[in-house]
């Protein structure tokens, strides 16, 4: 079977004050569909630019990233959003949630690039609000959630527009153990129950541990493909 | 409009500050407001004027006296249907601030040729049996107190009377109104008879300070002002004749550059505007780089971030703006009777909306686009990395 | 305090470069604010001053009892024989009495780029006019002869009318007069005005009448002046009234200088209100982006009055640039601008001089320090109740 991601000899370098900082060297990596992979590694081993790459933040300075037997590298700037905005949920460390913007009105944010109508969007943010349990906090503003409860709607915002592919950078960074292992399990089942592929960078080992596979990064380069079975 | 929420929960991310921008705007434009109604005010008299009528001064000055003989010519010459002559009385009522122009005229025939003037019939009856009848505008009886029936005393500072005594007093027989209220500035008048004055004077009998003439219809009026100036060319009292919109526009004109240092004033508004509302928007989108970039990674476009920083700014500008120019149309009805007659035309034409509005749009792209233009090409890496 | 409050204010003003943005929208609002009341009232303050600086204390203007000015006054020859040889007036080395008889009339002249007249006063006068006005000469061409159809031009109606070189003619009456010279007289409202030969307006006029009898008085104390009045009311052939002349000047530009006054204080007042706004806006930023670095001060010890202090002193400080940033462009701008309006209690054109005078810029440096510390104020006291604990916390 053709894997969901395909990265082909990539290389990844920034320049900073004129000379090119090299992130990346030659990677080539596959992620099936289906697969929960924790990208692991000590700072500045490059986990994040890797999955900045395969979210279509950034692109690569060589090499080819393919997701979905798409290519990302032809694609242009506008046409990268698009794509995004069809295949890929994003959820960060720190939530990202708009301050200003109810739970459901940050959750809805995605479906404004669809053509749904606003009822439609209703019930999909509703849906997306349930399955990540917070169904009662939809008119909450983020500052009236806890961290977790926060970053659940990041991750239903990730969830409401039915992505391919589920990116996470450090998703429980900055929460607490308990409530860490609460977002966690919540990712597995969409994971288990919704097919969902997750990218998950962490340098967390426990929070890894609810992974399918682990990767591990340093100093640009692949070092360690750990696999467990489900 | 589903972007609306998005929108409007932008432009609240920081109450205090929308806010001051917004009443800075707004004030802002109810000064540009009540600016445009005072010059609307001032040219209220050119445009309403008639350019069916002529005025015929002297060749010098409209302060050159005339003679009474001129008035059966002027109405002999073909084109001219009505006439009526008018001279400066110049008096003062109490007290020199009371100040409203009183015109000795034949108050019937100065009547006839004003239709936008109404009086009631009885009092019509009234000045045609009472030749030493006066009217006055009903603004002025109202600011004074006068009554029809009412002996107004008038202290002249041209005219004495024979016995070199300034003391005047006039029989108030009728009070007219305009038949449009925002013509009321233009005619805030009183009108005195002419005969009775004409007898009582000390000196300057059978003289008078201009001509009004009615035009026939379809006649060319300039060609018929031409025509009279050429009756008395060769008189010792030769006349300048000009349609009373012209003879308006150059009193007006008398005045100096209004227009100029209203917009003066407005540029320097408006430049003052700009700083702050630039501000606003570039301090607006710096502390939403990482927001922004949520949405870019969201898969919201360069242009999509490029138009709603924009339609923020556009609504600022437009609603504060609205706001600023709606207060003055509140502003201007409590405002006018407080004012002297002359403000008595100042309205908030749909021009002066159009014109404001314009001005805030034209602001608001201005101080939109260069942070709209960062929005556009924000880099999503660089902006999440700033955490 | 005073070293602590010397010590927050110093580290705030070191930090203005890094918002110079925010800062100049108060230092720009502000000059704007202070520049456009500036500016009226200096016109307010030239109008005045030239038709208050016209004549002097000792000099005495008779007219018809019951006329405001002399477009208004008639009198005859009849009353000028009899005034002139009034008590009181001064008498020249030759013992005749300094006074003249003057006509005053208006005629239409174009004001330079209009297309329409104006009304431009024509005094009728002598050649020896400035036996009465010593302050006025001839500084181009010639006077005008005795009997001639002939014009001097002040110097503001040269340079607002238009054809007024010597050489060139103007209407006055009864067809178009020669300008022949150009007259100065300190910048008074005379200086607006074109005289002409008194004897030959009468020809034009065909009436022999004045509208006003100027007289020098003995000299300049008020008990002279009420004689001379006395002297006129006592006369029983004149139903005149007489006025000093500044005095009959300054109550012609009662009206205007009100106008342009009340016009000037209410623009400025609204764009206040706006600069107030703006500059809440900009300290309050001042505040939020520095909570962290108060709340340190705090933290170390310093007291909440030096806090709001230090904010208020810069907000008048950055009020005060724009103080006089605003007064300097106006006096660059507007000092000494020479422009000509219709006097409506004369109904004639006067020329004058925009006048930036030192009170005005007190005036305006004082508005502007006013709206600083309204719009530094409540900021300020923000920045005094900053919770210290929070704000050290959320950095």
């Amino acid at each position: 079977m053709r894997p969901l991601i395909e990265l082909r000899q990539v290389c990844k370098h920034y320049r900073r004050g004129g000379q090119s900082v090299p992130v990346l060297h030659a990677l080539d990596l596959e992620i099936q569909a289906g697969d929960f992979l924790a990208l692991m590694g000590p700072s500045g081993s490059g986990k994040t630019t890797l999955l900045n790459l395969i979210g279509g933040l950034d692109r690569a300075s060589s090499g080819s990233v393919i997701v979905d037997g798409q290519a990302l590298e032809p694609l242009s700037s506008g046409q990268l959003a698009n794509w995004r905005a069809r295949n890929v949920g994003f959820v960060f460390q720190f939530y990202n949630l708009l301050p200003v913007l109810s739970a459901a009105r940050n959750v809805e944010l995605p479906l404004l690039l669809t053509g749904l109508n606003s009822a439609q969007r209703a019930r999909h943010v509703a849906a997306a609000l349930a399955v990540v349990g917070l169904a009662d906090r939809a008119r909450h503003r983020p500052t009236e959630l806890s961290g977790g409860q926060a970053q659940r709607v990041a991750i239903a915002r990730a969830l409401v527009a039915d992505p391919t592919l589920l990116v996470c950078d450090e998703p429980t960074g900055d929460l607490d153990r308990k409530t860490a292992d609460e977002v966690l399990t919540l990712l597995q089942e969409l994971n288990r129950e919704h097919g969902k592929t997750i990218i998950m960078v962490t340098h967390d080992p426990k929070a890894a541990e609810f992974a399918t596979h682990r990767l591990h990064l340093d100093k640009g380069q692949l070092v360690g493909v750990e696999h467990q079975g489900p | 409009m589903k972007y609306l929420p998005l929108l409007w929960a932008a432009l609240w991310r920081r109450k205090p500050r929308t806010i001051f921008t917004g009443l800075s705007i707004a004030v802002s434009f109810l000064l540009f407001g009540l600016l445009n109604a005072f010059n609307q005010a001032l040219n209220s008299g050119v445009e309403l004027s008639g350019s069916d009528r002529l005025i015929t001064t002297g060749k010098y000055s409209l302060t050159q006296l005339l003679p009474y003989g001129h008035y059966q010519q002027i109405l002999n010459i073909e084109g001219v249907s009505r006439a009526t002559h008018a001279s400066w009385f110049g008096g003062v009522y109490q007290t020199e601030r009371n100040f409203f122009p009183q015109f000795v005229t034949d108050v019937q025939t100065y009547l006839a040729l004003y239709p936008e003037l109404v009086l009631p019939a009885e009092q019509r009856e009234a000045l045609r049996l009472n030749r030493s009848g006066a009217v006055v505008a009903r603004t002025l009886a109202d600011r004074f107190g006068w009554s029809v029936g009412d002996r107004v005393p008038i202290r002249a500072t041209i005219w004495p009377q024979k016995d070199n005594g300034n003391a005047w007093e006039f029989d108030l027989v009728g009070i007219f109104d305009t038949r449009n209220p925002r013509e009321r500035g233009q005619y805030e008048m009183m009108l005195l008879p002419y005969t009775y004055f004409d007898e009582a004077r000390r000196f300057g009998r059978g003289m008078v300070g201009w001509f009004v003439s009615e035009i026939e219809s379809g006649a060319d009026a300039v060609a018929v002002g031409r025509a009279v100036d050429e009756q008395f060319a060769n008189s010792p009292f030769p006349t300048r004749s000009q349609t009373e919109k012209a003879f308006n526009q150059a009193f007006l004109k008398q005045l100096g550059d209004i227009g100029f240092i209203i917009s003066s004033i407005m540029g320097a508004v408006l430049f003052t505007l700009l700083l702050l509302t630039g501000n606003t928007m570039m301090q607006s989108v710096r502390e939403r780089i990482p927001e922004l970039a949520v949405l870019k990674t969201l898969g919201f476009a360069g242009h999509q971030l490029l138009a709603l920083v924009l339609a923020e700014s556009v609504t600022l500008c437009l609603l504060s703006a609205a706001i600023g120019i709606g207060l003055t149309g509140l502003l201007i009805p409590l405002l006018v009777p407080h004012l002297p007659g002359g403000f008595a035309g100042m309205t908030l034409g749909p021009q002066a909306w159009l014109q404001g509005l314009g001005i805030a749009s034209g602001l608001a792209l201005l101080v939109g686009v260069p942070p709209a233009l960062r929005a556009q090409r924000l880099d999503i890496v660089q902006a999440l990395g700033g955490h | 305090m005073l070293a602590q409050i010397l010590a927050i204010t110093l580290i705030n003003l070191r930090a203005i470069p890094a918002r110079l943005g925010s800062s100049l929208v108060i230092v720009v609002g502000i000059g704007g604010v202070v520049g456009v009341l500036i500016a009226l009232l200096a016109m307010a303050e030239g109008f005045k001053t030239t038709l208050a600086s016209t004549g002097r204390a000792d000099r005495a203007m008779v007219m018809r009892a019951g006329s405001n000015d002399e477009l208004a006054s008639v009198l005859n020859i009849e009353v000028w024989n009899i005034v002139r040889d009034l008590p009181g007036i001064r008498r020249d080395a030759q013992d005749r009495p300094i006074a003249i008889a003057e006509r005053y009339i208006l005629s239409d002249v174009r004001k330079r780029g209009a297309e329409s007249g104006a009304n431009v006063v024509v005094r009728g006068t002598t050649p020896d006019v400035f036996r009465v006005r010593p302050e006025a000469r001839i500084v181009a061409g010639r006077m005008f002869e005795r009997g001639k159809r002939e014009v001097v031009v002040g110097r503001g109606a040269l340079d607002q009318y238009a054809d007024m070189q010597i050489g060139q003619r103007v209407d006055i009456r009864d067809g178009a007069w020669l300008i022949v010279g150009v007259f100065e007289s300190g910048g008074d409202v005379h200086e607006s005005e074109l005289w002409v030969d008194v004897t030959a307006l009468h020809q034009a006029l065909r009436a022999p009448l004045y509208a006003a009898v100027t007289v020098q008085l003995a000299d300049d104390r008020p008990a002279t002046f009420r004689a001379f009045e006395q002297h006129i009311a006592d006369d029983p052939r004149l139903n005149v009234s007489v006025q000093r002349v500044p005095d009959y000047y300054a109550s012609r530009s009662v009206a205007l200088e009100k106008f342009i006054t009340v016009l000037g204080y209410s623009v400025a007042g609204i764009m206040a209100v706006g600069a107030v706004f703006g500059a809440l806006n900009t300290m309050y930023a001042a505040v939020s982006t520095r909570s962290l670095e108060i709340a340190t001060l705090r933290a170390i010890g310093f007291r909440a009055t030096p806090v709001v202090i230090s904010v208020l002193a810069e907000a008048v400080l950055l009020a005060f640039i724009g103080a006089s940033l605003g007064s300097a462009m106006a006096y660059v701008i507007f000092n000494g601008y020479t422009v000509s309006t219709l006097n409506f209690q004369t109904f004639s054109q006067v020329a004058f001089a925009f006048r930036v005078t030192p009170q005005l810029l007190v005036e305006g440096v004082g508005l502007a320090c006013l709206i600083g510390l309204l719009g530094g104020l409540f900021p300020a006291l923000r920045a005094a109740r900053l919770p210290v604990a929070e704000a050290l916390r959320s950095a």
